[in-house]
């Protein structure tokens, strides 16, 4: 009996979380700023901007991941630039999946984070300024403390969300070992080959950790409601 | 530790339902009331004071400091204004301990003079055993207080509070009053406390600032402002005189106490004060009859010499409002428009002002 899992698993195991980790970290860098905006703007053109955010919620992943596939190609805008500043080709690289995946999983570090700020309320930074706070201070010591639910969630969600994400990888990343091939892919070989025993191992899992995170994220905000 | 630090403002805003049009320069040291019914732009007034509302117009000068001019695009920042302000509601972070709170301020404060040290501001709000709680865990009342001490330590050289008081409760609101007319003399800085409550301006405010509609109505010391027959002051339930006096003596047989103010003496139920503290009075419009000689035959003790300044009628068209010069003293007068004509009383007329009813704060 060998390994339960195979080196070819551990390896889509790890690339999965490295993806997970890379666009979770970007989309709070971008999408924090991204939600401040959504907040508190009252451009008219808020609404569409609302809307393209959360696109990706109701978007066949495949739709989306064609789009980028023909957005990324030699021929597409996105393409064309990365040739132009020297990067190369995107689809079927780790690099275009990490830009597949922060748009597929935008809207779920945006929104909480966009509720979080809505719910707090302009009242909080009012009351830094009359302190003596300038913005970026204010918003470092009161308003980050304050939101701490919202980007706990954000996290626990875009993390999760990225992890799980099938169709998108398979439109514009395909299934290169090392490269592209995350642990849904690495599952669906598993069961076109008929090796179910595999494919249960790797798809038990993802069950388990969806169920451990999101267990978690409960008990953290029940913590900090009851504070 | 005061500087000198008179507020001068001259503002304009237009909003939907509502335009600002104000001027007025105010006492350096002391509390000025911004009175005025719900609607006539009390807190707008003082957000754009502080610089919390966008759009606003015109000119605000504190001291020798200059912290907007429109003619000049000057316009400092609310965080680089050396103002605090207390709001309507508690307004604490709730991701801090109180203690955590109050540092808060006296961490960024914009003087660094630190005048108002942090046990002071503890002990005068009465906050100390507070300091490890969350503000989830505080009254209304001592989240306002804490809100106070917290705008206190942000060493401000001018202090505005918009209705601190309405969000707590009767017996809190007392407390929090009697703590309030202390900081006047301990701060020596202008503060603008914004009320609809003639209570508390009695209690609290030495000038007025009378808002209607976007514009000031009138400006003065307090007592001028709340006796002047012709603002609606004068005609309300409330109406009255409100004076400073000293105690003079007590008459521990009578159980009386006699004070002293401009117009003259005046005896009332003892006072649990020490002799020559100063007391704040309120006599009400009500509580003052007019006759034309000393009576000699009647219950009332407290009788002054008084001249007729000023005669109005009253919207209760039954009554008539007649504002008296007593000494040096102003009081207000509500009698009948049967009574007017009896005695037949005019501007100018020396009489009588028997008062029935002195409330002492």
């Amino acid at each position: 009996m060998n390994a339960l899992l195979s080196p070819a698993d551990i390896d889509a195991i790890w690339l999965t979380l490295k993806l997970a980790f890379t666009v979770t970290v970007l989309l709070l860098i971008l999408g924090t700023p991204l939600a401040w905006w959504l907040a508190h703007s009252r451009a008219r053109w808020r609404g569409a901007i609302n809307a393209l955010v959360a696109l990706p919620l109701i978007l066949p992943p495949t739709v989306l991941g064609f789009y980028l596939l023909v957005a990324m190609g030699p021929n597409g805008p996105l393409g064309r630039l990365t040739a132009e500043v020297g990067l190369g080709a995107l689809p079927f690289t780790f690099a275009g999946l990490v830009i597949g995946s922060l748009i597929y999983s935008l809207p779920f570090v945006v929104q909480p984070i966009r509720d979080a700020f809505i719910a707090i309320g302009p009242r909080p930074l009012e009351v830094a300024a009359t302190l003596g706070a300038r913005p970026i201070d204010a918003f470092f010591s009161v308003i980050l403390p304050l939101a701490r639910p919202g980007f706990l969630t954000a996290t626990v969600l875009g993390f999760a969300h990225t992890v799980g994400e099938f169709g998108v990888v398979l439109m514009i990343g395909g299934n290169i070992p090392n490269e592209t091939r995350v642990v849904a892919i690495q599952i669906y070989d598993h069961v076109e080959a008929l090796e179910y025993t595999q494919a249960h191992w790797l798809a038990g899992g993802l069950l388990a950790f969806s169920f451990i995170v999101l267990l978690a994220l409960h008990t953290l905000n029940d913590r900090q409601a009851k504070r | 530790m005061s500087h000198d630090g008179a507020l001068h403002f001259d503002l304009a805003l237009d909003l939907p339902q509502l335009s600002i049009q104000a001027a007025a320069t105010l006492p350096p040291r002391g509390v000025t009331a911004l009175f005025g019914p719900s609607g006539a732009g009390k807190t707008t007034l003082l957000r754009l004071i502080a610089g919390l509302e966008s759009g606003g117009r015109g000119q605000i000068r504190l001291g020798d400091t200059t912290w907007q001019d429109t003619h000049t695009t000057r316009r400092l920042p609310t965080h680089r204004r050396e103002l605090a302000y207390v709001f309507q509601e508690a307004s604490l972070f709730a991701h801090l301990t109180v203690r955590d709170n109050l540092a808060f301020g006296l961490k960024r404060a914009r003087s660094t003079a630190h005048t108002i040290r942090f046990d002071d501001a503890v002990a005068w709000l009465g906050v100390g055993h507070l300091l490890d709680r969350a503000p989830s865990h505080l009254s209304g009342g001592e989240r306002q207080r804490v809100a106070i001490a917290r705008a206190l330590l942000a060493q401000p050289r001018l202090l505005l509070m918009d209705e601190p008081l309405s969000a707590v409760d009767a017996d809190g609101r007392d407390a929090i009053l009697d703590t309030l007319e202390q900081l006047p003399e301990r701060l020596g800085i202008p503060i603008i406390y914004v009320s609809h409550s003639i209570e508390e301006i009695a209690r609290l405010a030495d000038h007025l600032l009378l808002l209607s509609a976007g514009r000031i109505l009138a400006a003065g010391p307090t007592n001028e402002i709340l006796t002047r027959c012709d603002l609606p002051l004068a005609h309300g339930a409330h109406a009255g005189a409100v004076l400073q006096a000293r105690i003079v003596a007590h008459t521990p047989d009578e159980h009386l106490s006699r004070l002293a103010f401009d117009g003259g003496q005046l005896l009332i139920s003892t006072l649990d004060r020490p002799v020559d503290s100063t007391v704040r009075l309120r006599i009400a419009a009500r509580d003052i009859a007019i006759a034309l000689s000393e009576p000699a035959d009647s219950s009332v003790i407290n009788h002054l010499q008084a001249i007729i300044v000023d005669l109005a009628d009253d919207p209760n068209p039954a009554h008539c409002l007649v504002r008296l010069q007593v000494g040096e003293a102003v009081l207000l007068a509500r009698i009948t428009q049967h009574s007017r004509r009896r005695l037949a009383l005019q501007p100018g007329m020396a009489v009588w002002a028997l008062v029935k009813g002195v409330a002492v704060r």
